[in-house]
């Protein structure tokens, strides 16, 4: 069956709702997405009917919650093309899966003075600051690829930016802002001559297109579970697990031991290694259920309607007078997260109007100060689209601008 | 429309015409402050008789006309006038849309009220008042408490 987004629009409540008098023009997926009301069955019936703790309890209820929490990564696994299930480790959010990354990856690779690690000016603050601490932590040096004016990845420098001394790359896979896709297959094929590893947060790219890890032939992905249809609190870092099973823990605690004694400790092999303490458990499967309604519909079709909005939204967003788009002007390498800026008004004011008329966009720097910075602006408004988003929404943003522009004119 | 509270004609006027902006090169203490969730940046400049207030920034039309506001409410006050003046003003912006304001004191300051009901805002409003504040402790002057900003 052909895509229908009226018809998928049915499964979220949340769009029965106003806001501020007005239907909700829900324009802030990117910040986190709307919850089909099939996601919210399984948690509640996860809570109601078979909740117990998981890996631990001999009895019924555990053994239905460990049955339900492993096919939940078994589903992650295969949504993302990973070799084997043992390959994905719930986090809290994409955040602390870099962390994880930054600390135990970090730790194995033994940084020191002369060594590097290469990000881009791209990064949300979570793909950033991590890299950061780690470099004052062991002497390491953090260097990072620039942006264009058009918006991409600036690689005219790759092979002096990622050479011998590098460890680790990782980059962003779709901006946050920008809503650039990056091609990372030129970097990828030179970190690999140099023998760095490579990481790439995918917390835009996973809930909105086909992502294979063995394509893009990466060492490790972060991403989370409430910007693709599931909740808050449940997030996946993916790593090759030959890789992973080097690694020392992140973590420590509960269930992630082999053998403990007072003196020492030996460890469990991942996920578990990476899972210490009681998981968000509910929250797993339930973005298992999101896996299963994503997959239901198809990431191919979720991209391709996706890409109809953007189109749509760049021309409608170009024909407002004051308004500059920051990032690519056509669909073309680009998903559906369109930032810009309105000319003499601020972004804060910009989102308040817009609120006003039930029309919700973020404002700010979205904890990516460094683009802002890179165009020159302390703030940028940003909608951002995704399977449920319609022409009539990009509309009303529209006519939202044009008040805007009447009030501040 | 709901925003009418928001975007009173004075706001608009204070942040299209703004009073007192552009710093000044003799200053006794400065202070610079940024609100981490949007980037919005203030930086206030004081004489230690408060004779002199100048600031410059950047950020939304609150932040900027209340500065704006600021600057025509306290330069040249006392520092026991000027610490009842900011006092009310944090006191009205804390209130959630609960306080009468004292339009002999606040001025136009009085205008932002209805800022009072947009938790999301209030600290828009704040931000050149406790920039403000830090700069008048840097030149010696004690402008009352230390208000606990919220939302």
């Amino acid at each position: 069956m052909s895509f229908d987004v009226a018809r998928v629009r049915k499964d979220f409540p949340i769009f029965e709702r106003e806001v501020n008098g007005h239907p909700l023009v829900y324009l802030d997926s990117a910040n986190t997405s709307q919850k089909p009301v099939q996601v919210l069955d399984v948690m509640r019936a996860h809570q109601e009917r078979h909740n117990g703790n998981v890996s631990r309890s001999v009895h019924t209820l555990g053994t239905e919650s460990t049955e339900r929490y492993e096919a939940a990564r078994a589903k992650v696994a295969a949504f993302i093309g990973a070799g084997r299930p043992d390959e994905v480790i719930f986090t809290k959010n994409s955040t602390e899966a870099i962390n994880l990354v930054a600390h135990a990856a970090g730790q194995l690779l033994a940084l020191g003075p002369g060594d590097e690690i290469v990000i881009s000016e791209m990064e949300h603050h979570s793909n950033l600051v991590p890299w950061q601490l780690l470099c004052e932590r062991t002497g390491a040096t953090l260097r990072w690829f620039g942006i264009t004016d058009e918006g991409r990845l600036d690689e005219s420098g790759l092979d002096e930016l990622v050479n011998e001394r590098t460890k680790l790359v990782s980059v962003v896979h779709m901006s946050n802002v920008l809503g650039t896709i990056n091609d990372v297959s030129a970097l990828v094929a030179r970190a690999r001559q140099v023998g760095a590893l490579v990481m790439l947060d995918c917390s835009q790219s996973v809930p909105h297109f086909p992502v294979d890890v063995r394509e893009l032939g990466v060492d490790f992905i972060a991403f989370t579970g409430h910007k693709m249809l599931g909740p808050t609190g449940i997030g996946v870092l993916w790593g090759r697990f030959d890789l992973l099973s080097e690694m020392p823990p992140f973590l420590a605690g509960g269930s992630m031991i082999e053998t403990v004694t007072m003196g020492r400790t030996t460890y469990a092999p991942p996920p578990a290694r990476f899972e210490a303490g009681t998981p968000p458990i509910t929250e797993a499967i339930g973005l298992g259920a999101a896996v299963d309604y994503l997959t239901g519909i198809g990431m191919d079709e979720i991209h391709r309607h996706e890409q109809e909005i953007t189109r749509y939204a760049l021309e409608q967003l170009s024909a407002v007078p004051d308004v500059r788009i920051y990032g690519p002007a056509s669909p073309a390498g680009r998903g559906g997260t369109v930032s810009f800026g309105v000319e003499g008004v601020h972004p804060h004011d910009v989102g308040q109007i817009l609120d006003a008329l039930g029309v919700e966009v973020r404002v700010g720097h979205h904890c990516a100060r460094p683009v802002c910075v890179r165009f020159g602006v302390p703030a940028m408004t940003r909608a951002s689209f995704y399977l449920y988003t319609t022409t009539e929404e990009i509309d009303a943003l529209a006519r939202g601008l044009d008040q805007v522009r009447k009030v501040f004119g | 429309m709901m925003l009418d509270g928001l975007y009173q004609d004075i706001i608009l006027d204070h942040y299209k015409h703004p009073h007192g902006r552009g710093l000044r090169e003799r200053f006794d203490g400065e202070a610079h402050h940024v609100n981490p969730t949007c980037g919005d940046e203030i930086t206030v400049r004081v004489n230690a008789d408060l004779s002199e207030i100048s600031y410059d920034g950047l950020g939304c039309s609150i932040s900027q006309a209340s500065a704006s506001v600021l600057h025509e409410l306290l330069q040249g006050r006392d520092a026991h006038d000027a610490g009842e003046i900011h006092q009310a003003f944090v006191e009205l912006m804390q209130g959630r849309g609960q306080v009468e304001p004292d339009e002999e004191m606040l001025g136009d300051g009085i205008a932002f009220a209805g800022v009072a009901k947009f938790p999301a805002r209030v600290k828009c409003a704040l931000l050149p008042w406790m920039a403000f504040k830090d700069a008048a402790a840097r030149a010696g002057v004690e402008v009352g408490a230390s208000p606990e900003v919220k939302a």
